[in-house]
């Protein structure tokens, strides 16, 4: 599904990412790991669009296309989603007018009927339980004055609706409680099917107790160095990423 | 007297045939975006009608011409010779914070009528182009709009050509009609109110009109009656270079309630031109009128070349006690808009409202806000107004909040919001309050905020493309004036916009 070679990328001026290689097959789901200012966050923006981020090498291939050939918007509506770090707030648009355009964006890419508010709201209302919401957020500005786990389970309603085929998640745990911490990750794994990939973007190895990946792999200093099983996750756990420092060159190797 | 010579030119040579893009109802139109980055003015057409018109110019001959072409009273030529010549002594207002080269008054012509070749009774005598025009605006002069209740008295240039449901109004005593036939059939309702809210003195443009205006909108709703319909007009510029000089006055007897909308569209043109519209309301005791309207006139190329000038005198006396007057507009044409619908709130316990969208893009500037001039006791005015700026537009909030020394208990609200798309454009507020009466209440409230790139990619990443988000955002921040108005304009207005930001963004 996603084919990552030699991905290069920079953000102001400053290189990022300097050659990363994942292959990501449907049904599968990743972990990304990594040390503060490995890239983690740079490659999942990379992957969404974001035109501050400037690729200068590599490619990605996403369901045998060149992602790169594909704006942000298109991006989404061919399946790829984002669970952004920091949700954007809108002011004035509610949370179900929003979700509805998006939605009806989507589908409309796809040359599929338009979705009308009732259908919508029977939909919506389904997957709000999923992620444990109350019906009257759909009534609130988007992100607006939300906490910071609303804004999470938010995400994570959003892409329970858009039904992507390919999610990123951007350091979805952090900032939770655990409650809001397990809640958002029974919404991924009811999420988890056999048509869809998942990749985990995260500084922590807590959210992969309750989201079992299928690979682990560790970010540093724009590359990936180390690549395994769940076993991996706890093995950073326990020692943390200061090995990486000493031993990234060896371990590179050996994945 | 001399008399002037009449051209009748038939503007077959000016048609515009490229760049009209799409045509269609607006209504029935499902808006794509893409679709419309590619459009020029989608109203930018101009009909092939015969017009009557007399040459460029402005002199106490052509106001003497203009009135016995109308085959007005004396009292009514009198009334605009005395504008005339209040006019001749006046200079036009440099308080604004707009731009524009001098305007050439000997280069306007005052007075274009579509040809009529005899008196019209029913839509089907209507000349098909004509009917065809309203078509391509979406003007509903058809059976589909009428059962939707929609009366509409079309001003095409400058003289009604046809009204319908006049007769249906007329048995619950409303009168709508054109201001020249009010002339005619209800003169002394005309004379008594005509000049009492904006005098001819009030303003330069104001002084203009009342010189020279051609025709507009009379409407009269008797004591107790409910109007039970939106009165509509549509306003459209389309002789070349004809300045446009509409007058409307409506006016509600005790009890009673009008609903009142006016939208405009203008076809493309290189010149600039003029329009000085008057209009006047009158609200006497317990009597309400909510005035809407949304501005399309032609707003100029993307280098600011060609647009209307929009220089209008609004205003509202709510002069019986617990009177209401409520104006509601959305302002995304022209390329100078100059404007300021205010409420005179002289009976006890009266209301004003004003709720305003004014977009800028490209080159457009817009000077625009209200007053509220607060007499009687226990007034209330609420003020809302959302400016929008983008491309190099200039957007500026002008309002006065005045409370006099009798209006014991008075109240005022002013919200003043601005959003600015691109760091080209610009926004600005001046509030100005006079508070005379140690009573008055009188609350101010100001945003600035602007659309943020990772707010449009937030929408990106859903699907939604970026033109898509931009109107959608800016739909949302206008939201709370858009719910004062009716149904049908709040789903134009929400268009319009979308239109109307094309290319500000990426």
């Amino acid at each position: 599904m996603l084919e990552i070679k030699g991905l290069e990328a920079r953000v102001e001026g400053t290189q990022i990412l300097r050659g990363v290689d994942l292959s990501v097959k449907a049904g599968e789901v990743h972990a990304i790991m990594g040390p503060n200012g490995s890239g983690k966050s740079t490659l999942a923006h990379v992957l969404a669009g974001r035109e501050e981020y400037e690729v200068t090498g590599g490619s990605v291939t996403y369901n045998g296309n060149d992602l790169f050939e594909l704006a942000a918007d298109e991006r989404a509506c061919e399946g790829l989603f984002l669970a952004f770090q920091y949700p954007v707030a809108i002011p004035g648009i509610s949370n179900a007018y929003f979700l509805r355009t998006a939605l009806n964006a989507v589908k409309k890419y796809r040359g599929e009927p338009q979705v009308d508010a009732v259908d919508f709201l029977t939909l919506v209302r389904e997957k709000m339980k999923l992620v444990g919401m109350d019906e009257k957020f759909l009534q609130r500005a988007v992100n607006d004055g939300f906490s910071g786990g609303e804004k999470k389970r938010n995400e994570i309603l959003q892409m329970a609706v858009l039904d992507p085929k390919l999610a990123i998640l951007d350091e979805t745990d952090s900032g939770l409680d655990i409650d809001a911490l397990r809640i958002v990750a029974e919404g991924v794994n009811q999420l988890r099917t056999p048509e869809r990939a998942v990749v985990i973007v995260t500084h922590y190895q807590r959210l992969l107790d309750y989201i079992i990946p299928d690979h682990v792999h560790v970010l540093s200093e724009g590359r990936i160095v180390r690549s395994g099983g769940k076993e991996l996750a706890h093995q950073l756990e326990k020692e943390g990423y200061a090995w990486l420092e000493t031993g990234s060159a060896t371990a590179a190797g050996g994945a | 007297m001399e008399e002037l010579p009449v051209t009748e030119n038939s503007a077959a040579a000016d048609r515009v045939t490229a760049g009209t893009a799409k045509e269609g109802r607006a209504a029935e139109e499902v808006l794509d975006l893409q679709e419309v980055a590619d459009r020029e003015y989608k109203y930018g057409f101009v009909t092939d009608i015969e017009a009557d018109t007399i040459p460029p110019g402005l002199s106490e001959d052509v106001v003497r011409l203009i009135s016995s072409r109308k085959n007005e009273p004396e009292w009514l030529l009198d009334y605009r010779l005395r504008a005339y010549k209040y006019w001749l002594t006046m200079t036009p207002p440099e308080w604004s914070f707009v731009k524009y080269p001098p305007i050439d008054y000997k280069d306007i012509i005052y007075f274009s009528a579509p040809k009529q070749k005899k008196v019209l009774e029913s839509l089907d005598e209507v000349d098909p182009e004509l009917l065809e025009t309203f078509n391509k605006l979406g003007i509903p002069l058809n059976e589909q709009k009428i059962l939707s209740g929609v009366a509409v008295d079309a001003v095409f240039d400058s003289v009604s050509v046809a009204t319908t449901f006049k007769s249906k109004l007329a048995e619950m005593g409303i009168i709508f009609g054109s201001f020249s036939d009010a002339v005619h059939e209800h003169p002394e309702l005309v004379k008594k109110y005509l000049g009492s809210v904006v005098p001819h003195t009030d303003n330069f443009f104001a002084a203009l009109n009342a010189a020279v205006f051609s025709d507009g909108s009379f409407c009269y709703i008797p004591e107790g009656v409910r109007c039970p319909m939106e009165l509509s007009t549509y306003f459209r510029i389309n002789s070349a270079g004809t300045g446009q000089f509409e007058r409307t006055l409506i006016v509600a007897e005790k009890g009673s309630y009008v609903s009142y909308l006016e939208g405009c569209t203008a076809p493309m043109r290189d010149e600039n031109q003029l329009h000085a519209a008057v209009v006047e309301l009158v609200a006497m005791e317990d009597a309400q009128i909510k005035y809407s309207t949304v501005q399309n006139w032609y707003p100029g190329d993307k280098d600011g070349v060609g647009g209307i000038y929009n220089f209008v005198t609004k205003r509202g006396a709510c002069r019986g006690d617990r009177s209401k007057i409520s104006w509601t507009q959305v302002e995304t044409g022209s390329s100078i808009t100059w404007k300021y619908p205010s409420c005179i709130l002289q009976g006890d316990d009266s209301v004003g409202e004003f709720y305003s969208v004014a977009l800028t893009n490209n080159y457009q500037q817009a000077d625009t806000g209200t007053k509220m001039i607060h007499i009687g006791k226990n007034t209330k005015s609420t003020i809302v107004s959302k400016g929008i700026s983008a491309g190099r537009g200039q957007n500026t909030y002008r309002g006065l909040v005045d409370v006099k020394k009798g209006a014991e208990g008075a109240r005022n609200f002013s919200q003043c919001d601005s959003m600015l798309l691109g760091d080209r454009c610009g926004a600005h507020t001046f509030p100005y309050i006079e508070v005379k009466n140690p009573t008055a209440v009188v609350e101010h409230e100001a945003t600035t905020s602007k659309i943020g790139e990772d707010q449009i990619f937030y929408c990106n990443q859903r699907g939604i493309s970026t033109e898509d988000a931009v109107s959608m955002i800016v739909n949302g921040f206008c939201k709370q004036v858009f719910r004062e108005l009716p149904m049908e304009f709040a789903v134009e207005a929400q268009k319009l916009l979308a239109v109307s930001l094309e290319g500000s963004v990426g």
